[in-house]
Protein backbone atom coordinates (compact mmCIF):
# COMPACT_ATOMS: atom_id res chain seq x y z
CA UNK A 1 0.00 0.00 0.00
CA UNK A 2 1.74 3.01 -0.68
CA UNK A 3 -0.21 6.70 -0.08
CA UNK A 4 1.22 9.57 -0.99
CA UNK A 5 0.69 13.11 0.28
CA UNK A 6 0.62 15.91 -1.72
CA UNK A 7 -0.65 19.25 -1.71
CA UNK A 8 -0.15 21.46 -4.68
CA UNK A 9 0.36 25.05 -2.89
CA UNK A 10 3.25 24.81 -0.92
CA UNK A 11 2.97 25.26 3.54
CA UNK A 12 -0.28 23.35 3.77
CA UNK A 13 0.94 20.88 6.19
CA UNK A 14 2.03 17.47 3.96
CA UNK A 15 4.87 16.98 6.06
CA UNK A 16 3.16 17.59 9.05
CA UNK A 17 0.21 14.73 8.13
CA UNK A 18 2.42 12.71 6.51
CA UNK A 19 4.86 11.89 9.66
CA UNK A 20 1.94 11.60 12.15
CA UNK A 21 0.47 9.06 9.98
CA UNK A 22 3.41 7.44 9.56
CA UNK A 23 4.18 7.63 13.51
CA UNK A 24 0.38 6.98 14.07
CA UNK A 25 0.72 3.66 11.98
CA UNK A 26 4.00 2.69 13.41
CA UNK A 27 2.39 -0.11 16.09
CA UNK A 28 0.26 -1.70 14.08
CA UNK A 29 1.56 -2.04 10.29
CA UNK A 30 5.68 -2.12 8.71
CA UNK A 31 5.87 1.24 7.75
CA UNK A 32 8.53 3.01 5.00
CA UNK A 33 8.73 6.35 4.74
CA UNK A 34 10.18 8.82 1.82
CA UNK A 35 10.87 12.31 1.65
CA UNK A 36 10.50 12.76 -1.90
CA UNK A 37 10.52 16.37 -1.31
CA UNK A 38 14.33 16.26 -2.13
CA UNK A 39 14.73 20.04 -2.82
CA UNK A 40 13.54 20.87 0.76
CA UNK A 41 13.59 17.53 2.59
CA UNK A 42 12.37 17.95 6.17
CA UNK A 43 10.78 14.97 7.26
CA UNK A 44 13.80 13.93 9.49
CA UNK A 45 13.27 16.55 11.71
CA UNK A 46 10.22 15.55 12.68
CA UNK A 47 10.45 11.99 12.74
CA UNK A 48 14.10 12.01 13.87
CA UNK A 49 15.34 8.71 12.31
CA UNK A 50 19.20 7.21 13.11
CA UNK A 51 20.68 8.10 9.42
CA UNK A 52 22.64 4.88 8.69
CA UNK A 53 24.03 5.02 5.59
CA UNK A 54 24.25 8.49 2.55
CA UNK A 55 24.37 6.71 -0.84
CA UNK A 56 25.02 9.80 -3.98
CA UNK A 57 22.16 9.86 -5.90
CA UNK A 58 23.54 9.98 -9.95
CA UNK A 59 22.08 10.76 -13.42
CA UNK A 60 23.28 9.02 -16.38
CA UNK A 61 24.66 11.53 -18.92
CA UNK A 62 25.03 10.78 -22.61
CA UNK A 63 28.54 10.78 -23.74
CA UNK A 64 29.31 10.68 -27.40
CA UNK A 65 32.09 9.08 -29.00
CA UNK A 66 32.94 11.18 -32.14
CA UNK A 67 34.93 8.32 -33.99
CA UNK A 68 31.46 6.27 -34.33
CA UNK A 69 28.85 9.48 -34.72
CA UNK A 70 27.57 9.94 -38.24
CA UNK A 71 26.39 12.99 -36.97
CA UNK A 72 22.46 11.30 -38.34
CA UNK A 73 21.33 13.86 -35.84
CA UNK A 74 18.79 10.85 -34.32
CA UNK A 75 20.07 11.77 -30.61
CA UNK A 76 19.30 15.10 -30.94
CA UNK A 77 15.70 14.67 -32.81
CA UNK A 78 14.63 12.01 -29.68
CA UNK A 79 15.44 14.25 -26.61
CA UNK A 80 12.58 15.97 -25.31
CA UNK A 81 14.39 18.19 -23.19
CA UNK A 82 16.63 20.09 -26.06
CA UNK A 83 19.73 18.82 -23.94
CA UNK A 84 21.34 17.82 -27.14
CA UNK A 85 22.53 19.54 -30.71
CA UNK A 86 24.09 18.96 -33.33
CA UNK A 87 26.74 21.91 -34.77
CA UNK A 88 28.93 21.37 -37.58
CA UNK A 89 30.60 18.04 -36.65
CA UNK A 90 30.04 17.89 -33.17
CA UNK A 91 27.30 16.86 -31.00
CA UNK A 92 26.90 18.89 -27.99
CA UNK A 93 25.50 17.72 -24.57
CA UNK A 94 24.45 20.61 -22.32
CA UNK A 95 24.18 18.13 -18.95
CA UNK A 96 21.97 20.78 -17.40
CA UNK A 97 18.83 20.34 -19.23
CA UNK A 98 19.75 16.18 -19.53
CA UNK A 99 16.78 14.60 -17.53
CA UNK A 100 18.76 10.84 -17.95
CA UNK A 101 15.98 9.44 -19.72
CA UNK A 102 18.45 7.06 -21.82
CA UNK A 103 16.34 7.66 -25.28
CA UNK A 104 19.36 8.79 -26.89
CA UNK A 105 21.46 6.02 -26.14
CA UNK A 106 18.44 3.61 -27.25
CA UNK A 107 17.77 5.23 -30.38
CA UNK A 108 21.45 5.68 -31.54
CA UNK A 109 21.62 3.35 -34.66
CA UNK A 110 25.54 2.72 -34.10
CA UNK A 111 25.86 2.44 -30.35
CA UNK A 112 28.04 5.61 -30.28
CA UNK A 113 26.79 6.73 -26.79
CA UNK A 114 27.56 5.35 -23.77
CA UNK A 115 26.48 7.12 -20.62
CA UNK A 116 28.36 7.91 -17.52
CA UNK A 117 26.94 8.60 -13.65
CA UNK A 118 26.75 12.48 -12.56
CA UNK A 119 26.24 12.92 -9.37
CA UNK A 120 23.52 15.03 -8.45
CA UNK A 121 22.28 14.40 -4.86
CA UNK A 122 22.41 11.68 -2.27
CA UNK A 123 20.11 9.66 -0.96
CA UNK A 124 19.60 8.56 3.10
CA UNK A 125 18.51 5.80 4.37
CA UNK A 126 18.01 5.12 8.66
CA UNK A 127 15.22 3.67 11.06
CA UNK A 128 13.31 5.53 13.96
CA UNK A 129 13.23 4.08 17.39
CA UNK A 130 9.81 2.95 16.50
CA UNK A 131 10.75 1.22 13.73
CA UNK A 132 9.75 3.26 10.80
CA UNK A 133 12.15 2.68 7.87
CA UNK A 134 13.15 5.59 6.89
CA UNK A 135 14.19 7.22 3.41
CA UNK A 136 14.88 10.65 2.22
CA UNK A 137 16.48 12.20 -1.21
CA UNK A 138 18.58 15.74 -1.47
CA UNK A 139 19.15 17.51 -4.47
CA UNK A 140 22.64 19.19 -4.16
CA UNK A 141 22.06 22.91 -4.02
CA UNK A 142 22.12 24.43 -7.91
CA UNK A 143 21.03 21.05 -9.66
CA UNK A 144 18.19 21.56 -11.44
CA UNK A 145 16.64 18.03 -11.73
CA UNK A 146 14.66 16.40 -9.03
CA UNK A 147 13.04 13.40 -10.88
CA UNK A 148 16.24 11.32 -10.77
CA UNK A 149 16.90 11.27 -6.94
CA UNK A 150 12.83 10.49 -6.46
CA UNK A 151 12.76 7.42 -8.77
CA UNK A 152 16.06 6.46 -7.28
CA UNK A 153 14.71 6.52 -3.67
CA UNK A 154 11.93 4.98 -4.49
CA UNK A 155 13.50 1.87 -6.45
CA UNK A 156 15.60 1.63 -3.63
CA UNK A 157 13.20 1.04 -0.63
CA UNK A 158 10.80 -0.40 -3.03
CA UNK A 159 8.51 -3.37 -1.13
CA UNK A 160 4.82 -3.77 -1.65
CA UNK A 161 3.90 -5.53 1.57
CA UNK A 162 4.45 -2.82 4.15
CA UNK A 163 2.77 0.58 4.05
CA UNK A 164 4.58 3.21 1.67
CA UNK A 165 4.12 6.61 3.04
CA UNK A 166 5.66 9.37 0.21
CA UNK A 167 5.57 12.72 1.30
CA UNK A 168 5.36 14.71 -2.31
CA UNK A 169 7.30 18.00 -2.74
CA UNK A 170 4.48 21.30 -3.61
CA UNK A 171 3.50 21.68 -6.79
CA UNK A 172 1.97 19.70 -9.54
CA UNK A 173 5.29 19.54 -11.49
CA UNK A 174 7.28 16.78 -12.61
CA UNK A 175 8.58 16.34 -9.55
CA UNK A 176 5.28 15.56 -7.79
CA UNK A 177 3.99 13.09 -10.62
CA UNK A 178 7.22 10.78 -10.32
CA UNK A 179 6.31 10.86 -6.75
CA UNK A 180 2.62 9.70 -6.74
CA UNK A 181 2.14 8.31 -10.34
CA UNK A 182 2.17 4.53 -8.64
CA UNK A 183 0.71 5.75 -5.62
CA UNK A 184 -2.68 3.63 -4.10
CA UNK A 185 -3.83 6.28 -2.56
CA UNK A 186 -3.04 10.27 -2.69
CA UNK A 187 -3.70 12.51 0.31
CA UNK A 188 -4.18 15.73 -0.56
CA UNK A 189 -3.93 18.52 2.18
CA UNK A 190 -5.13 22.14 1.27
CA UNK A 191 -6.17 25.38 3.45
CA UNK A 192 -9.21 27.09 3.16
CA UNK A 193 -7.81 30.00 1.04
CA UNK A 194 -8.72 30.84 -2.43
CA UNK A 195 -4.77 29.96 -2.61
CA UNK A 196 -5.09 26.78 -1.13
CA UNK A 197 -8.10 25.93 -3.51
CA UNK A 198 -6.28 26.80 -6.47
CA UNK A 199 -2.96 24.67 -6.47
CA UNK A 200 -5.94 21.90 -5.30
CA UNK A 201 -7.52 22.19 -8.42
CA UNK A 202 -4.41 21.69 -10.24
CA UNK A 203 -3.61 18.71 -8.29
CA UNK A 204 -7.15 17.21 -8.42
CA UNK A 205 -6.43 17.63 -12.66
CA UNK A 206 -2.79 15.76 -12.54
CA UNK A 207 -5.01 13.15 -10.31
CA UNK A 208 -7.45 12.71 -13.27
CA UNK A 209 -4.67 11.76 -15.47
CA UNK A 210 -3.40 8.96 -13.73
CA UNK A 211 -6.61 7.88 -12.29
CA UNK A 212 -5.66 7.48 -8.42
CA UNK A 213 -7.99 7.60 -5.97
CA UNK A 214 -7.58 10.16 -3.28
CA UNK A 215 -9.31 12.30 -0.30
CA UNK A 216 -8.68 15.41 1.36
CA UNK A 217 -7.23 17.04 3.94
CA UNK A 218 -8.55 20.54 5.33
CA UNK A 219 -5.77 22.16 7.14
CA UNK A 220 -5.86 25.45 9.38
CA UNK A 221 -9.54 25.07 9.38
CA UNK A 222 -11.85 28.24 10.31
CA UNK A 223 -9.10 30.48 8.65
CA UNK A 224 -10.63 31.99 5.15
CA UNK A 225 -13.54 30.84 3.46
CA UNK A 226 -15.66 27.92 2.69
CA UNK A 227 -15.20 27.88 -1.05
CA UNK A 228 -13.25 24.51 -0.84
CA UNK A 229 -15.39 22.91 0.76
CA UNK A 230 -18.33 23.63 -1.48
CA UNK A 231 -16.08 22.46 -4.50
CA UNK A 232 -15.35 19.30 -3.02
CA UNK A 233 -18.73 18.60 -2.22
CA UNK A 234 -19.39 19.63 -6.06
CA UNK A 235 -16.69 17.25 -7.08
CA UNK A 236 -17.92 15.07 -4.53
CA UNK A 237 -14.69 14.30 -3.36
CA UNK A 238 -14.20 13.09 0.13
CA UNK A 239 -13.19 15.22 2.67
CA UNK A 240 -10.94 13.00 5.39
CA UNK A 241 -10.03 15.20 8.35
CA UNK A 242 -10.17 18.86 9.37
CA UNK A 243 -7.48 20.47 11.46
CA UNK A 244 -8.34 23.78 13.26
CA UNK A 245 -5.91 26.48 13.09
CA UNK A 246 -4.11 26.53 16.71
CA UNK A 247 -0.76 28.33 17.66
CA UNK A 248 -0.09 25.53 20.13
CA UNK A 249 0.06 23.61 16.63
CA UNK A 250 2.15 25.90 14.71
CA UNK A 251 4.37 26.31 17.61
CA UNK A 252 4.55 22.56 18.54
CA UNK A 253 5.65 21.83 14.92
CA UNK A 254 8.22 24.99 14.91
CA UNK A 255 10.00 23.14 17.69
CA UNK A 256 10.22 19.75 15.60
CA UNK A 257 7.34 17.83 17.56
CA UNK A 258 4.75 15.90 15.73
CA UNK A 259 1.21 16.78 15.52
CA UNK A 260 0.22 13.65 17.50
CA UNK A 261 2.63 14.67 20.26
CA UNK A 262 1.67 18.18 19.96
CA UNK A 263 -2.19 16.50 20.56
CA UNK A 264 -2.40 13.05 21.01
CA UNK A 265 -5.96 12.58 20.45
CA UNK A 266 -5.13 12.99 16.91
CA UNK A 267 -3.35 9.08 16.59
CA UNK A 268 -6.58 7.69 16.70
CA UNK A 269 -7.87 10.15 14.17
CA UNK A 270 -5.18 9.10 11.77
CA UNK A 271 -5.81 5.41 12.50
CA UNK A 272 -9.34 5.93 11.69
CA UNK A 273 -8.40 7.83 8.68
CA UNK A 274 -6.49 4.60 7.20
CA UNK A 275 -9.00 2.91 7.37
CA UNK A 276 -11.26 5.08 5.36
CA UNK A 277 -8.39 5.38 2.85
CA UNK A 278 -8.01 1.48 2.33
CA UNK A 279 -11.88 1.19 2.10
CA UNK A 280 -11.85 4.21 -0.94
CA UNK A 281 -9.18 2.71 -2.75
CA UNK A 282 -10.60 -0.55 -2.67
CA UNK A 283 -13.96 1.09 -3.98
CA UNK A 284 -11.71 2.49 -7.06
CA UNK A 285 -10.83 -0.75 -7.45
CA UNK A 286 -14.02 -2.85 -7.78
CA UNK A 287 -16.23 -0.04 -9.61
CA UNK B 1 25.48 36.60 -45.99
CA UNK B 2 22.25 34.59 -44.02
CA UNK B 3 20.96 36.50 -40.98
CA UNK B 4 17.85 35.85 -38.77
CA UNK B 5 16.22 38.17 -36.50
CA UNK B 6 14.24 37.16 -33.66
CA UNK B 7 10.35 38.95 -34.15
CA UNK B 8 7.35 39.53 -32.61
CA UNK B 9 5.58 39.09 -35.87
CA UNK B 10 5.58 37.74 -39.23
CA UNK B 11 6.69 40.98 -41.32
CA UNK B 12 9.76 43.13 -41.68
CA UNK B 13 7.58 46.33 -40.57
CA UNK B 14 7.03 43.70 -37.23
CA UNK B 15 8.63 44.98 -33.82
CA UNK B 16 11.92 42.36 -33.09
CA UNK B 17 11.76 40.30 -30.40
CA UNK B 18 14.22 40.73 -27.41
CA UNK B 19 13.77 37.14 -26.56
CA UNK B 20 15.98 34.65 -28.40
CA UNK B 21 14.45 31.43 -27.38
CA UNK B 22 11.25 32.08 -26.60
CA UNK B 23 10.50 34.73 -29.53
CA UNK B 24 7.10 34.75 -31.42
CA UNK B 25 8.81 34.02 -35.51
CA UNK B 26 12.39 34.48 -36.64
CA UNK B 27 12.47 36.57 -39.51
CA UNK B 28 15.16 34.93 -42.15
CA UNK B 29 16.85 37.37 -44.25
CA UNK B 30 19.41 37.23 -47.24
CA UNK B 31 21.79 40.44 -47.60
CA UNK B 32 22.68 39.88 -50.82
CA UNK B 33 19.53 39.75 -52.59
CA UNK B 34 17.25 41.10 -50.08
CA UNK B 35 14.52 38.11 -49.81
CA UNK B 36 13.43 37.29 -46.56
CA UNK B 37 11.10 34.70 -45.13
CA UNK B 38 9.13 34.15 -42.05
CA UNK B 39 9.20 31.28 -39.99
CA UNK B 40 7.05 30.67 -36.66
CA UNK B 41 9.52 29.79 -33.37
CA UNK B 42 8.53 26.22 -32.59
CA UNK B 43 10.53 26.26 -29.87
CA UNK B 44 7.97 28.92 -28.01
CA UNK B 45 6.05 25.10 -27.35
CA UNK B 46 8.11 22.98 -26.12
CA UNK B 47 9.04 23.02 -22.38
CA UNK B 48 12.73 23.63 -21.83
CA UNK B 49 16.06 24.07 -24.05
CA UNK B 50 14.41 26.51 -26.55
CA UNK B 51 17.59 28.96 -27.24
CA UNK B 52 19.16 25.43 -27.69
CA UNK B 53 16.88 24.26 -30.31
CA UNK B 54 16.60 27.71 -31.69
CA UNK B 55 20.34 27.72 -31.90
CA UNK B 56 19.46 24.66 -33.85
CA UNK B 57 17.20 26.19 -36.27
CA UNK B 58 19.78 28.58 -37.01
CA UNK B 59 22.47 25.99 -37.37
CA UNK B 60 20.10 23.86 -40.31
CA UNK B 61 19.17 27.00 -42.02
CA UNK B 62 22.41 28.09 -42.91
CA UNK B 63 22.19 31.40 -40.87
CA UNK B 64 25.69 32.81 -40.29
CA UNK B 65 24.55 35.84 -37.76
CA UNK B 66 21.84 35.67 -34.94
CA UNK B 67 20.39 38.95 -33.90
CA UNK B 68 18.08 39.32 -30.50
CA UNK B 69 17.45 41.38 -27.61
CA UNK B 70 19.99 39.39 -25.70
CA UNK B 71 21.36 35.37 -25.64
CA UNK B 72 20.77 32.55 -22.99
CA UNK B 73 24.32 30.78 -21.79
CA UNK B 74 22.79 27.90 -23.58
CA UNK B 75 21.93 29.48 -26.81
CA UNK B 76 25.31 31.22 -26.51
CA UNK B 77 27.57 28.14 -26.44
CA UNK B 78 25.55 26.44 -28.93
CA UNK B 79 25.77 29.30 -31.53
CA UNK B 80 29.24 30.20 -30.99
CA UNK B 81 30.13 26.17 -30.77
CA UNK B 82 28.44 26.26 -34.92
CA UNK B 83 30.60 29.39 -35.62
CA UNK B 84 27.17 31.80 -35.76
CA UNK B 85 27.97 35.38 -35.01
CA UNK B 86 25.74 36.84 -32.05
CA UNK B 87 24.43 40.82 -32.50
CA UNK B 88 21.45 42.13 -30.13
CA UNK B 89 19.66 45.76 -29.72
CA UNK B 90 19.03 47.53 -26.89
CA UNK B 91 16.17 49.44 -28.21
CA UNK B 92 13.17 46.89 -28.37
CA UNK B 93 10.85 49.62 -29.93
CA UNK B 94 12.40 49.11 -33.28
CA UNK B 95 10.93 47.12 -36.14
CA UNK B 96 12.54 44.17 -38.24
CA UNK B 97 13.63 46.54 -40.75
CA UNK B 98 15.24 48.73 -39.12
CA UNK B 99 17.15 46.32 -36.63
CA UNK B 100 18.43 44.94 -40.44
CA UNK B 101 19.31 48.47 -42.00
CA UNK B 102 21.37 48.79 -38.23
CA UNK B 103 23.09 45.49 -39.14
CA UNK B 104 24.23 46.69 -42.36
CA UNK B 105 25.76 49.68 -40.82
CA UNK B 106 27.60 48.27 -37.97
CA UNK B 107 25.54 50.21 -34.97
CA UNK B 108 24.40 46.56 -33.49
CA UNK B 109 26.44 44.92 -30.64
CA UNK B 110 28.69 41.93 -30.91
CA UNK B 111 27.57 39.78 -28.86
CA UNK B 112 30.80 37.31 -27.22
Amino acid sequence: MKIAVASGKGGTGKTMISTSLASSLAGEFPIRFLDCDVEAPNAHLFLKPEIKETLPAVILLPEITMELCTLCGICVEVCEYNALAKVGTKILVFPQLCHGCGSCTLQCPVGAITEYPRPIGTISKGVTDDNIIFGMGELTISEPMPTPIINQLKTQFHNNDVVTILDSPPGASCAVVATIHDADFVLLVTEPTPFGLHDLKQMLGVLSETDTPSGVIINRDGIGDAKVEDYLAEQSIPILMKIPYQETIAEGLAMGHLLTEIMPSYKSEFTKMFQQIIELSRQKETP
Amino acid sequence: MIIMISSQGNKLEDLADPRFGRSQWFIRYDTQDDTWQAFENQSIYQRGGAGISSSQFMMDNGVKAAISGSFGPNAHQALSAGGIEMYTFDDNQQSVQEIIKAFQTGSLNKFN
